[in-house]
Formats: C-alpha cells, structure tokens, sequence
C-alpha cells in the first residue's frame, strides 16, 4: 500500500517533472553552451567560441549606456511606484464611501496588457490624436515633444509603467495594511501619537514584509524592462532608452548572433541572481 | 472642523487620483470611434477605425483567433500539469519532491529573455517554432510556479477526512482526484485559469520572438506591426480601436471575477 502511493506519487508528478526537464533545464544548459558558442540565428552551431562572446559585451557600443540607462529607470521607477500605492493603498484602506470606488478606478489600468497599455500611450503621447496638446494649449500652455527628447522619452515611459502598475502594488500593500492589527493604532494613540506619527513608526514598520514583496517585484520586472520601450520609445530617440533585454533582442534577431545573445543573457541572470539573494537577505535580516 | 477638512482633503486627493487613473482609458474608447484625419473615420463618430481593423492584413478575426487559441490551450496546459502536480505535492511523498517543487519555483528567478533565446532554437528542432502549440507551451512555462503554488496550497487546505471517507469506499487516488478534490479547489482553479488566460492573452515578447507568420501573429503583436507599416504613416485611430479589443475581454473578465484578483495577489504575497 505504502509502496503504490509512493509511485502514484510518482506519476501524478511526472508530467511536471518532464515539462520542466524539457521547457526549463534543458534551454538554462543550452543558453550556457551558446554563450560559448559561435552561433549564427541561420547557420546555427558553428562550434567553440570562447571567451569571444563575453569579451564583446564590453566592447559593444550600446552594452554600457544600456545598463546605465536600465539602472536609472529602475531607480526612477522603484521609488515612484512604491510611494504612489503605498499612497492609494492608505487611501482605499479607508473604510469611507467611495473607497470601494477608488479601488477599482486605480486597480483597472492593471488588467491591461503592458503591450496594450504601451500602445494605448503610443496615441495618448502622439500630437496626431493625443488629448494632451490640446490640453496644453487651451491653459495656455505650448505643445510638448512627449517622446522626442531622451528625457521626455524616459518620463512618459515612467508615467506609463507607474500609471498601469500603481494598483497592482497597491493590492499587495493593502493586504498588508489589512493584516495589522487596530490595536496597535489605538496604542499610539494612548501613547499620543498623531496620525503621521502612527503612520512612519507603526505602519511603515509592520508593512516591512508587503514592502519588501514590493520592491523586489519591481526592481525585477523594471531591469527586465522590453515590452513598453520596444513599442513606446522603440529605443529612440538616438538610442538613448535601449534597456539591457531591448540589446538582447537586438543582437538576437536584427545582428543575427545568438552566440553573443545568449552571452548578455546569460550575464543578466547571473546578476540577477546576486540581487535577488542581497534583497533576500537584507529583508530577512530585517525581519 | 479638523474632521470634514480631512473628509474634503480626502475626497479631493482620491477623487483626482481616480480621474488621473481612468482618463487614458477613457479616452483610448473615446479616441477609436472619434473623426480624426488620417484614419478610416473621417466624418462623425462610428466604428470605421474597427472596420479598417476587420480588413488589415489577414484579418482581426484571424488575429482574435490566434490569441483565443493560444491563452485557451494555455490555460489547458496550465490547469492540466497543476492539478496533477499540486495533488502530487499536497497529498504523495515521493522520491525528488522537494527539489522538483524547487525546481519548479526557481523558474521565476530566470529572466524571460535568458531562456527565450535557447526556446527559439530548440522549438526549431522539434519543430514547433512559429507554431501556436510551441507558443502556448513556452507561455505555459511562466505560469507554472504560481500555478503550481496556487494548487498545492488549495489541496493541502482541503481537509484529510473527506479523502479517507472516499478511500474506505474503495475509490483510488484518481477517482478521489476527479469526484472529489477537484469540486473542494475551484476557487484555485478559477485562479489559477484567470491568471494564465490573461498573461497568455496579453503576453507580447514571447509571439515576437517565436512566432514570425504574419498569419499567426497574435494580436499584441498584430497591433503593434499596424502601427508601424501603412507608409510611415501611422493609423492611430485603429491603433486605439486595437487596443479596446484587446482590453474589453481583460475588463469583462475582472468584472465578473474581481474576488479572485485579490486572492491570486494575496497567495503572491504569502510567498513572499
């Protein structure tokens, strides 16, 4: 009995197992043999060719303003998106009316598609049939080039991922904020705390672990930007918002190199890998 | 006093947030059936930026095909290996559990483009490349640590006795799997097919770079090539009635399963 369970424990997990032995660890092992491989998209394995392939990281002109540029809009990013939906989490943890209203307003832009809500903000930004210029000029105001400058480029892709994922965020935060206890704000209220107060020395605090979620979210997903600078920006203007994946890309499929492809990428994971356990780390220190 | 001052400041702070939120929604619908030069809706409002959409290449109905076809076999296979493996994980002790669940989660720590690289190679291999099936499969991939999370924890939740009431009455492990515990996990279900369904239907790196048959696209990836050919000249008007039907099923579906939002973005923050 105890012997057969074992094995339909066995079965039930197989398919499993076979799936992430064919889609996972074999293409993890063949990225590695590519990345030491001289290894054209048409041609395919031409054989050995190390270190060429990582040596020309450095040498490929976009590679360091790539990184510096993805560094940035992380940064930029990150402390924008945590602050607005920790903001809008306060806000619809309210228990007034209307709060059930505002949590959905700011929640919908998150069931859109990134590529979607990219091209949504392709026509919002264009002066063809954007509402925004119009805007402008009627208080007064001229036009804005919103995509033509390397820094208006950069913003208005900011106010696009802010904009689509501020409620997403927020949900993960107000199952935080839900999860504190109201005692412990009656406490500092006791205690004569005021509610900015109780709102950095309680809440703050007590929210660590939903923060933490947060900022490891979208630290990730903002070094591994592709989708909204491919459609919005196109890298442009200049090649000045080519982020580290857009490169990846590139060199893929416009340069024809797998070889020096799957080096980026396998460059990228390992730096990834080291962030992921510094965050780890620090927040379960923290804790 | 203080109290309606913090009552007005609360509602002017939320009610504008709200309106900063929804705008470009609302003008993406206004801006797709609105008179605009340049696009197929010249005089008045109607639906001429749609029907310019009907005719483009090979077809919205071509293109709303492809991605149906595609998030409903991945929502298939999704839901197909999670069952499977979250009642596996729940309820069987076996040789290489803990690892192949690692393993399983571990797919999340590995960038889309690292692996999307070597997929492309070998789907040519097996011959599955600029093919739906291989698309459907490869999108599969990135559902499978939540998905498999998702299942293991409905069916630990489940409680033993229910299992063992049905064992005495001499059914196996499958029939408990079929007439039992998959009525007890639903709500996980419908999870877990939510989530997939959407990030099948909106996923835009993975078509680009796997599929290539103008024929196949799916319609992110049909949407955004528009933009670019026609001239030069952009068509913003289909543009934007694209992305209303790429949205609308997005919406209906968080309407009619708001709850199951929440509890997907909860079962995330356990995790954490």
């Amino acid at each position: 009995m105890r012997h057969s369970r074992k094995l339909a424990g066995a079965l039930y997990a197989a398919p499993v197992a076979v799936f992430v032995l064919v889609f996972f660890v074999a293409p993890l092992l063949l990225v590695g043999r590519m990345s030491a491989s001289d290894w054209p998209l048409l041609a395919g394995d031409r054989g050995i060719n190390l270190p060429q392939n990582y040596e020309g990281i450095a040498d490929n002109p976009l590679f360091w303003p790539a990184v510096g540029f993805t560094l940035k809009y992380t940064g930029i990013v990150v402390v924008i998106l945590i602050g607005l939906s920790l903001l809008l989490a306060v806000i619809v943890a309210d228990n007034r009316r209307g709060s059930g209203f505002f949590r959905s307003a700011y929640f919908l832009p998150t069931t859109l598609g990134l590529a979607s809500a990219s091209l949504l903000f392709f026509g919002f930004y264009s002066p063809a049939i954007g509402p925004l210029d119009p805007l402008l000029e009627w208080v007064g105001l001229e036009p804005v080039s919103w995509l033509g400058t390397p820094n208006a480029a950069l913003w208005s892709t900011v106010a696009l991922i802010v904009w689509k994922f501020a409620g997403f965020f927020m949900i993960i935060l107000l199952v935080g904020l839900q999860a504190i206890p109201p005692d412990v704000y009656e406490a500092a209220r006791l205690d004569g705390a005021n509610r900015w107060q109780s709102f950095w020395h309680v809440t703050v605090p007590l929210l660590r672990p939903a923060l933490g979620l947060v900022l490891i979210l979208s630290v990730t997903g903002s070094l591994l930007a592709f989708d909204q600078f491919f459609i919005l920006t196109k890298g442009g203007p200049d090649n000045s918002t080519v982020t580290v994946v857009q490169l990846i890309y590139r060199e893929a499929f416009q340069r024809f190199d797998l070889g020096a492809a799957a080096a980026i990428s396998v460059v990228v994971l390992a730096a990834l890998l080291v962030l992921n356990i510094v965050q780890f780390r620090a927040l379960r220190r923290d804790a | 006093m203080s109290t309606k001052l913090w009552s007005t400041s609360y509602y002017v702070l939320a009610g504008s947030l709200a309106v900063l939120f929804l705008f470009p929604l609302i003008w993406t619908g206004y801006a797709s059936v609105a008179p605009h030069g340049a696009t197929n809706q010249q005089d008045g409002y109607g639906f001429g930026n749609y029907a310019s959409l009907l005719e483009y290449d090979a077809g919205l109905l071509q293109y709303l095909w492809n991605s149906t076809f595609v998030s409903v076999l991945t929502v298939a296979f999704t839901l197909a290996l999670s069952i499977a493996g979250g009642y596996a994980f729940a309820r069987f002790t076996f040789r290489g559990k803990d690892t192949l669940f690692l393993l399983t989660l571990a797919i999340l720590m590995v960038p889309y483009s690292t692996l999307l690289i070597p997929l492309y190679s070998m789907l040519g291999d097996i011959g599955l490349r600029d093919s739906l099936i291989g698309l459907s499969l490869v999108l599969t991939l990135y559902q499978l640590p939540f998905a498999v999370f998702m299942m293991r924890i409905s069916f630990e939740a489940v409680p033993k006795e229910i299992e063992e009431s049905a064992m005495c009455d001499g059914a196996g492990t499958f029939g408990v799997l079929t007439r039992i515990m998959l009525f007890a996990v639903w709500p996980g279900l419908i999870t877990v097919g939510l989530f997939s369904f959407l990030a099948a239907w909106n996923d835009f790196i993975a078509p680009l770079i796997l599929v290539s048959s103008a024929d196949k696209a799916v319609l992110p990836v049909a949407i955004a090539n528009l933009r670019q050919q026609s001239m030069g000249a952009v068509d913003f008007g289909a543009t934007q009635a694209g992305v209303v039907v790429m949205a609308l099923p997005c919406l209906v579906l968080f309407a009619l399963l708001q709850r199951h939002y929440v509890r997907g973005f909860m079962s995330g923050a356990i995790k954490g």
